[in-house]
């Protein structure tokens, strides 16, 4: 199905979406294109449905209105041509569990029954190994994963999505609870392996600053709408005001960076149950 | 579970010539019996274990003990094989567990609910059997010597039912436990995943309860798979070694009860117990002395 796709056709498009759980509208009027090779931060404040604008995109939920298309078909789970690395989990850091084992998972962990072990894993093993030295994680993928940091675990995460060679990349906060410096270097890796690999990106963050070597469009959800488009166009005062509904600078440093102040509370949490999908509402 | 007294082979001797040992040992059918029951549920408690670490689901699994007490005991007043009343309502509990829902949460408290009611059930049919207490005794305690050859035959098929169900499910069971939500968006039908492990869980317990009974059923569905979890790194291994474990555990306190007048499921605790203690202590000193020798090296 995939292969019908041309390279000049988005890799997901959205017209009019509304999404939201049961009668619950997260955010509505949602019109974009994302180009192939587009390196999207999703922005906006706790709560406002930048998960949900993944879970969209991954079939997990249907949409309350509106189209959308993902590689030039309805969003479906199981999708092979898209990795998702979601926010990073902690593990019992005794269980014997390798960060190798949860890249291999990537590859065959769908598959019920085991690997069979008469059978040479030498071309699952090579393609494991090259995920993970493309994050950087040869040097400890072999030891425990809950005895890994954040940042190791954040890594494995991503080989994880890499080794099923996915065209489209969702990443949920990959730059939560790194320190600055490790944010830098996560953002950096993640550029240049959406480039060598043609990726096209959507990554979620709180944060422009850190992204903004990196990115190409911005996302921003915020008071139950969506704006997207470049940074110098989607971050300022006029869209953002509009975006909440209510006044909003953005401060700009001499280095380029963009702070966004004056966010009242209420403002910045429209939706009262905030990100928690009750089970009920989630797809089968 | 026919209540033999504990003990009853406590007349035999111990020599040195081990071999003349373990053939007198297994010159009686109780003997035999035991040593295969043992080794049925130390296979299945050693593979599931490391779920049960690995899911966090230690406390549905004690849940699903009591569960089966009420069962076992209510079979013995309807003079039923207490064998079917463990393994209906370890079943039952875990399809119920199971429909409760993903919540962790939510359904540690309705788990402990139900546990604490179950428990008072099973005492209501304890009493309602002329107030014998040695039924009691043997399931809340384990009675692996009073295990009947037709038990160790049903056991086996139980053992066998659950240890293949495990290996159907190993890799998105994998997937589900580690990584729930990437496994859900890889289509992995994570829900189901969730139950089947539970019923599973559920024919693990209502086996390994006839031999260290309910209240000590983390020795063989725990311990064993936390001693591996130290010495291994992955996943295959760790169930080996959990499987090596929880069979040593049983058959050495097997062999050792046979000699003394105490209860065999003291023995494979105590086993078990020691065995997580020497790993933890080695474990622990192996992995500062590794920490040492990095910090000492200047980068």
């Amino acid at each position: 199905m995939t292969g019908l796709l041309h390279l000049d056709q988005p890799v997901v498009c959205a017209h009019d979406l509304a999404a939201g759980y049961g009668t619950d509208v997260v955010w509505s009027g949602a019109t974009f294109d994302i180009a192939a090779g587009a390196f999207v931060a999703v922005l906006g404040p706790n709560g406002a449905g930048k998960s949900t604008l993944l879970r969209q995109v991954l079939g997990l939920i249907r949409p309350l209105s509106g189209r959308i298309e993902v590689l030039g078909e309805a969003p479906r789970r199981g999708n092979p041509a898209i990795g998702y690395v979601p926010q990073a989990r902690t593990l019992d850091p005794d269980v014997a569990f390798r960060g190798v084992d949860l890249v291999r998972l990537g590859l065959d962990g769908h598959r019920f029954g085991f690997a069979a072990p008469w059978r040479s894993q030498r071309s699952e093993r090579d393609a494991v190994d090259r995920a993970v030295e493309a994050v950087g994680a040869t040097g400890y993928a072999q030891r425990r994963l809950g005895a890994m940091s954040g940042g190791e675990r954040q890594r494995l995460l991503l080989a994880q999505a890499l080794v099923g060679e996915p065209r489209l990349l969702l990443l949920d906060e990959p730059l939560a609870n790194l320190d600055v410096r490790n944010q830098a270097t996560m953002a950096e890796l993640i550029g240049s392996l959406a480039r060598g690999l043609h990726l096209t990106v959507l990554l979620v963050a709180h944060d422009l600053n850190p992204l903004r070597n990196v990115i190409d469009v911005v996302c921003y959800v915020a008071g139950g709408n969506v704006a997207f488009g470049p940074p110098d166009e989607v971050v300022t005062p006029e869209v953002l005001s509009k975006l909440y509904g209510a006044p909003v600078e953005v401060l700009v440093d001499s280095r380029g960076r963009r702070f966004v102040v004056g966010i009242e509370e209420e403002t910045a949490h429209p939706h009262p149950h905030g990100e928690l999908v009750p089970d009920a509402w989630r797809l089968p | 579970m026919t209540g033999v007294v504990l003990g009853q082979a406590g007349a035999a001797r111990f020599s040195w010539n081990l071999l003349g040992d373990l053939g007198q040992m297994l010159s009686y059918e109780f003997m035999r019996n035991a040593f295969l029951a043992g080794a049925v549920v130390s296979v299945v408690a050693g593979v599931v274990g490391y779920f049960v670490i690995l899911r966090r689901t230690a406390f549905a699994a004690h849940a699903l003990s009591h569960v089966g007490f009420a069962g076992a005991a209510g079979a013995v007043v309807l003079s039923v094989n207490p064998v079917w009343g463990l393994l209906t309502f370890c079943l039952g509990g875990a399809a119920v567990m199971g429909a409760l829902g993903q919540r962790l949460r939510d359904r540690d408290t309705v788990i402990g609910i139900v546990l604490a009611f179950m428990l008072g059930l099973g005492v209501l049919f304890i009493s309602l059997y002329n107030g014998y207490s040695t039924e009691a005794y043997s399931i809340l305690f384990g009675e692996i010597l009073g295990i009947s050859t037709g038990d160790v035959v049903l056991t086996a098929v139980i053992g066998a039912v659950a240890v293949v169900a495990v290996g159907a499910m190993y890799r998105p069971l994998l997937f589900a436990s580690v990584d729930e939500e990437v496994a859900v968006a890889r289509r992995v039908p994570v829900r189901g995943i969730s139950v089947a492990f539970l019923l599973t869980l559920g024919l693990a317990v209502a086996v390994a309860v006839q031999v260290v009974g309910v209240l000590l059923i983390f020795s063989l569905l725990v311990t064993p798979a936390a001693v591996a979890d130290r010495l291994t790194t992955r996943p295959a291994s760790a169930i080996a070694v959990s499987v090596v474990v929880a069979l040593a555990c049983t058959w050495l306190g097997l062999a050792i009860g046979y000699y003394f007048s105490y209860p065999v499921s003291f023995f494979i605790t105590s086993l078990a117990f020691f065995a997580y203690v020497v790993t933890r202590l080695s474990t622990g000193f192996a992995r500062r002395r590794r920490t040492v020798v990095a910090v000492a090296r200047p980068a």
